[in-house]
């Protein structure tokens, strides 16, 4: 049985070959705080980490990771981000902001201290409809105030 | 004692009257400004649950058995079912019920592309897909009515035409020293909620019905879900705990439910139905676009003579007629004016609410006009408004009961007279402009709405009431509210919302309604509770009532002395104190309105046409803020969106066959975080004292409604083209430049 390991744990991939990663986590294994919102790529909800680079995974096949480290909303409720996101009010709905969260702790893991463009550019495949930009741009300027 | 009152209720523009019953005290309003709670910033109370993905949205909803429905959408803008055949969509793998077109309210009469006609239950969302692809539709194609003029000129409109005049515009014309006549257009747009609409329905037995759905209003689906099912409501449950988005296209429950309730009880099964991001794009609702034909006269020092607008919105099969023509209406001293408004019925999906239906269309076309007719008079275009400023509703007679344009526009004074200095950083490619527009709109809320707060042996209190927090931060708001009224911190505040069988009825979470039509209910049900402590503190210390107040947690003595809230609630054990409230009528005879103005900054590349947004000031005037935080947030999600309406989306249907080409998120284009300007919010933040016993407004449509005409009107100041039409494409910002290359220099005053 090919296996992956997600937030630290390891699971038996029993899924069906053409399964996507965001179908797998969220039916299979009721990881639900990965969002799906437009299944084909466009708006960024469903971002996780795979080795800690941020993807699509309703585009991704969960086969196409195996034996790789997934990291999703669940395993970074504990980083300071998510504080930095209530505290500066970087969301409105939240429906995309679980994958705006995964992108902006991959960003920092690699840029502690990002500026105002590389947060613009590593965040601009997440889309937010409220419009709850200028405060995530915040929150990511002062994460680890 | 009860109290039964006749009163006008107001929704998204739309007034009706009715009959309400008020049965508490008046409370005399806080005194203006930042209290202990209300008016500070207060993170939103659920904003972890939600950052954190613990939240659940009907997206994340999976019932025991729950089976998934897909529905099979006309391909067709207008088609006839010759012969269908489910047959092997029943044989698929998985399927456990397919429903044709005689049920309703699937059709074999199609009459815009994306009309449900069938639909298919079955054990996995992939299974029902295939199911659907597997059916096999013999299909009519009939001729589609596209053209929105061309409707009108048939008499195919969804209602009569809305005419109304004040004064005589032939008298006004008369009057003029000058006359500006313009054609603008703006286009469709989406909403694009990032969470789908959607349902599950569950029956319990054949009479009882729970639907969990992304809702704006738990309360019309329950009136509309019991209605069609012949229920009692009370037997029609219906729960929307988080909600990913709306933005007016959720305020109804919409055909995907009445799917999933029908396949529940062919199945006996709960069903979810939820669209994808394509069907979303295609048939949940939309901002109808619309031609407005405009034309304003004044003098010479700038008085409005007549205001004269044909207004036509292209509605869609279905809908109603937005506002279009109210600004011109609403937002100037004119004695005469004239507006007529036609809702042309199409072979297009039918629009839905979205943010300020029509007044964010009517915006673009009047504030365009006014800087268009101050470049003609040589009139500063501030100073034009400011001299056209109404003192009292111009269409009734009726007095504001709070208008604070006037302060906003000297709000406005220090980021307009930025204009020199912006431009004077101009070069040969980059021309940079400043504009402004006004902005006008309702928000006022209403009656009824009710609000329940219980307090618990601990000292905590929770605020219970059948509202929804579409995203707005409105809990978080009511928190608040009770938090100030009983003298708690806000974080002992629970909020308990979005469940009918779970709180009293709360208003709709549309027409900027929410904070203005549930806060003083909720201020309400905590005075009543409020009342009960200090009595039973009273009997307990034995103290006068009128010594005692609430503070910090404790309740203080005027004569010295203070207990934690706890030693009386404690006494209860497992007693519960509760307070009801509920929301007062308006000021009888006056015009609840909300007002602003925003002020844009661009920069256009005259050799490509591309327009940069640097900067937008917005200064709106909605009575008290309850939470400065949360009011931002709004208004910079409302400028943002604006934005996107100005330069970027845009549904394109194919004009032969009325096919929508834009269902995907890389097709419609919305803002991304890369094109979001500098934005300034600055609330006046000044109580309505004719308005409740908050002095409240709401918020959240004022900030989209100017954004589209402050930047065409900065477009204008930097390059002298008057953009005309939304949005403002490259090739549309190169067609007004080449027009106005051609054309000579202003004329001078004088028409």
């Amino acid at each position: 049985m090919p296996e992956l390991s997600i937030n630290g744990e390891r699971h038996e991939l029993a899924a069906s070959v053409g399964t996507s990663l965001a179908h797998y986590l969220r039916e299979d294994l009721g990881l639900t705080g990965t969002k799906i919102a437009c299944n084909e790529g466009h708006c960024g909800a469903c971002t996780v980490q795979v080795d800690g680079v941020p993807i699509l995974s309703c585009i991704t096949l969960v086969h196409t990771v195996e034996d790789r480290e997934v990291t999703t909303i669940e395993g970074l409720r504990d980083h300071p981000m998510v504080n930095s996101f209530v505290r500066s009010d970087a969301l409105q709905c939240g429906f995309c902001t679980p994958g705006q969260i995964v992108s902006a702790t991959a960003l920092v893991a690699a840029i502690p201290r990002p500026s105002s463009e590389e947060i613009k550019h590593a965040m601009s495949g997440n889309l937010c409809r409220c419009g709850a930009y200028p405060k995530i741009e915040e929150a990511i300027s002062t994460w680890q105030d | 004692m009860a109290r039964l009152i006749r009163t006008e209720k107001e929704v998204e523009g739309r007034y009706t009257e009715q009959w309400i019953v008020v049965d508490e005290d008046v409370l005399e309003q806080w005194p203006a400004g930042p209290l202990e709670t209300v008016g500070r910033p207060v993170p939103r109370a659920d904003g972890g649950q939600r950052a954190r993905g613990e939240a659940r949205y009907t997206a994340d909803i999976k019932l025991p058995g729950m089976l998934h429905a897909a529905i099979l959408r006309s391909p067709h803008a207008k088609a006839r079912v010759r012969r269908i055949d489910t047959g092997r969509a029943r044989r698929a793998p998985g399927v456990r019920a397919v429903l044709g077109p005689e049920t309703g309210p699937l059709t074999d009469e199609p009459p815009y592309e994306g009309a449900p006609v069938a639909a298919v239950a079955a054990e996995t969302s992939e299974q029902a897909r295939t199911a659907v692809s597997l059916i096999e539709v013999e299909w009519e194609r009939l001729e589609p009515l596209l053209d929105p003029e061309e409707a009108v000129r048939r008499n195919e409109l969804i209602d009569e035409p809305n005419r109304e005049e004040r004064g005589e515009v032939e008298r006004g014309l008369a009057e003029s020293d000058a006359v500006v006549e313009a054609e603008y257009r703006t286009q469709t747009v989406l909403h694009n909620s990032m969470e789908t609409h959607q349902a599950i329905c569950e029956w319990d037995g054949d009479d009882r019905l729970t639907v969990y759905i992304s809702t704006q209003f738990i309360w019309g689906v329950r009136e509309e879900v019991a209605k069609r099912f012949g229920l009692p409501e009370d037997h029609v449950r219906v729960v929307c705990r988080f909600m990913g988005g709306g933005f007016g296209s959720k305020n109804g429950p919409g055909d995907y439910t009445y799917v999933a309730a029908e396949l529940a009880r062919a199945t006996g099964r709960p069903v979810k139905c939820a669209l994808t991001r394509r069907e979303e794009n295609l048939d949940s609702g939309n901002r109808n676009s619309t031609i407005q034909r405009l034309r304003v006269g004044a003098r010479s020092d700038g008085t409005l003579t007549f205001l004269d607008g044909e207004f036509v919105n292209a509605t869609g099969w279905d809908g109603w007629l937005a506002s279009t023509g109210g600004p011109m209406r609403l937002l100037y001293a004119c004695e005469n004016v004239r507006t007529v408004e036609y809702g042309a019925k199409l072979n297009t999906p039918p629009m839905a609410a979205f943010r300020a239906p029509g007044f964010v269309e009517g915006t673009f076309g009047l504030e365009c006009l006014l800087d268009e007719l101050a470049a003609k008079l040589e009139i500063d275009p501030l100073e034009l408004r400011r001299r056209n400023h109404s003192t009292h509703d111009a269409v009734d007679e009726r007095p504001f009961s709070s208008k604070q344009l006037l302060e906003c526009y000297r709000r406005a004074e220090p980021h307009w007279e930025r204009r020199d200095e912006v431009r004077a950083r101009s070069d040969a490619t980059w021309k940079r402009g400043v504009g402004l527009a006004s902005q006008v709109w309702y928000g006022g809320g209403g009656p009824p709405s009710y609000a329940w707060v219980r307090i618990g042996g601990d000292g905590r209190a929770a605020v219970i009431t059948g509202m929804q927090d579409i995203g707005t931060g409105s809990a978080t708001a009511m928190a608040q509210i009770a938090a100030e009224e009983l003298g708690l911190p806000v974080d002992r505040i629970e909020v308990a919302l979005g469940d009918s069988a779970r709180g009293p009825y709360a208003t709709i979470s549309a027409g900027s309604s929410t904070i203005p039509s549930m806060g003083p209910a909720v201020r309400a049900a905590a005075a009543d509770a409020a009342r009960q402590l200090i009595e039973i503190a009273a009997q307990r210390y034995d103290r006068e009532e009128r010594v005692l107040s609430l503070k910090n947690g404790q309740i203080v003595s005027s004569d010295g002395g203070s207990w934690p809230l706890e030693e009386i609630t404690g006494l209860l054990e497992s007693g519960q104190i509760l307070g009801k409230g509920s929301r007062g009528p308006n000021p009888t005879g006056m015009r609840v309105l909300t007002f602003g103005v925003q002020v844009a900054e661009v920069a256009v590349d005259v050799e490509t046409g591309e327009v940069v947004v640097e900067k937008i000031v917005a200064i709106h005037d909605v009575g008290r803020v309850i939470n400065p935080l949360g009011a931002s947030s709004q208004v910079e999600g409302g400028i943002i969106q604006g934005l996107g309406h100005t330069l970027s989306e845009e549904r394109l249907l194919d004009p032969s066959t009325g096919g929508n080409l834009t269902q995907t998120l890389d097709a419609y284009k919305i803002p991304t975080i890369a094109d979001v300007p500098e934005i300034v919010t600055d609330l006046v933040d000044v109580p309505d004292e004719h308005l409740t016993n908050l002095g409240s407004k709401g918020l959240g449509e004022p900030p989209i409604i100017p954004t589209a005409a402050a930047i065409a009107n900065a477009i204008r100041d930097a390059t002298g083209a008057d953009v005309r039409s939304l949005p403002i494409t490259r090739e549309e910002m190169l067609r007004a430049l080449r027009e106005a290359s051609r054309q000579p220099a202003r004329e001078e005053v004088g028409a």
